[in-house]
């Protein structure tokens, strides 16, 4: 009885498969997502959230959306999570060919464009918002916006994802130009807790990297080390 | 609706809707209640001045988001049914009241309805007291966002929120929080209005947009 009732209430999927397989299998994966990038003065601060969702079901729990693309240049993943391999997967192999041929370390603003010029020219089949965020010789600690549609803007600070819309208000208050890189790693961890917290698509655990010139250095805040806000 | 082939404007054939950033906080004596005053009608701004915080009672108001015209419908029913039941039971009524008679209203019509009023008042039984009665819930929180803009500033109230703020922080974090919140979002802005209950009675105040707290990229 009640197997009639569920599927009359899905009439175009009364006698089809597509019963046979859990829900999950049919969601496309994405990364529901947190990201964010800050500009400090000698690199950036870049952080993101672990969780990868394919419909209700986490298909990873500790997902690494942080993608090195050059020694100093990583980006931060949003969106379909194929799609977004792919696209980092290509300005991987664009920049460090363009790299070795100008036998010098790439500009962050090369790698932000080379994301930009794929996601705009594949607009409509891709489902990606990426923030591109380095250090390079000639201008420093630099963090570019490529959100879905492909438009390229700098920004001193920059959210992105699903979670990204409840952190606007946090963001516009508590960030201050001439943040240290532990002011900036303090407020990405305060802002990703914010954001896993009321977002559904966003959890697990926070990761966080700050990219500088002498190098790169990674951090993980587990779940239970994340700050609270709790007001219960 | 990127491209416009339709010989009309938008607000004729549009919805009226009040984008909105609404927020409640209860304070010991109190509650501040707070709202922009934009209503839009698709990308029209057809009332930038509109109070949103409408009176049910005295000592009780509600903060309207949502389709304006369910909204302000259900707060004038409320504000009938509250003033026939305060002369039968011949005291002021409760929050308590207010807001589940506005429960009552948005459960039974929940497919008709989009409008989420937030309830908030003082009475002498209970203190400052909020109500959320979204979809048909009722529940009651030490304080209470709603509206599109409301999403833009979660991070921020639960960060700053603290418990046992005096009457001037959570005014401060009232008008901070709309200020961010019409900052991001297309269907919040105008003014500012602020509306503060306690025992002696209700205080309606206006904030214009210059003299709103500005963050770091304004």
């Amino acid at each position: 009885m009640a197997a009639v009732y569920m599927s009359a209430n899905r009439p175009e999927n009364a006698f089809s498969t597509v019963d046979l397989v859990p829900e999950w299998a049919q969601e496309e994966v994405s990364t529901g997502t947190t990201i964010m990038a800050v500009e400090f003065d000698g690199g950036v601060v870049i952080g993101a959230d672990s969780r990868t969702t394919t419909g209700a079901y986490i298909a990873n729990r500790v997902t690494d959306k942080l993608t090195p693309i050059h020694d100093r240049i990583f980006c931060c993943r949003s969106g379909s999570a194929a799609d977004t391999q792919a696209v980092a997967d290509i300005v991987t192999y664009q920049l460090g060919f363009h790299s070795i041929e100008l036998d010098e370390p790439p500009l962050v603003q090369t790698a932000a464009n080379l994301f930009k010029q794929t996601c705009y020219r594949y607009r409509e089949e891709l489902m990606a918002g990426i923030i591109v965020a380095g250090w390079d010789k000639r201008r420093g600690g630099q963090v570019y916006t490529v959100p879905m549609g492909g438009m390229i803007v700098r920004q001193p600070v920059s959210v992105g994802g699903s979670g990204s819309s409840y952190i606007y208000g946090f963001m516009d208050s508590n960030y201050k130009p001439g943040m240290t890189k532990e002011e900036c790693l303090h407020f990405c961890t305060q802002a990703l807790a914010l954001a896993m917290e009321r977002d559904g698509s966003s959890g697990g655990v926070a990761r966080l990297a700050a990219i500088t010139e002498e190098g790169l250095e990674r951090r993980v805040v587990l779940g239970n080390q994340l700050p609270k806000f709790s007001n219960a | 609706k990127m491209l416009d082939d339709s010989l009309e404007p938008g607000w004729l054939s549009e919805e009226v809707k009040t984008g909105t950033t609404i927020i409640a906080i209860e304070f010991d004596g109190g509650v501040v209640l707070g709202s922009d005053s934009r209503v839009s009608a698709g990308e029209t701004v057809v009332n930038r001045v509109m109070n949103k915080l409408s009176l049910l009672h005295d000592k009780i108001y509600c903060a309207l988001s949502g389709s304006a015209a369910d909204a302000q419908t259900i707060a004038e029913m409320v504000n009938y049914q509250l003033d026939v039941h305060s002369i039968e039971v011949g005291e002021d009524p409760q929050v308590r009241s207010a807001a589940t008679l506005v429960k009552n209203i948005s459960y039974k019509y929940k497919e008709e309805l989009s409008a989420h009023l937030i309830v908030a008042g003082w009475d002498k039984r209970g203190g400052g007291q909020v109500y959320v009665t979204l979809n048909g819930l009722l529940s009651r929180q030490p304080f209470a966002v709603g509206g599109s803009g409301s999403s833009y500033v979660y991070g921020f109230v639960d960060a700053e929120y603290r418990k046992a703020m005096s009457k001037e922080d959570c005014q401060q974090f009232v008008v901070n929080t709309l200020s961010l919140a019409m900052s991001r979002d297309g269907s919040s802005g105008g003014v500012a209005y602020l509306v503060t209950i306690d025992e002696k009675g209700a205080e309606e105040k206006c904030i214009l947009g210059n003299e709103l707290p500005t963050f770091y990229d304004q």
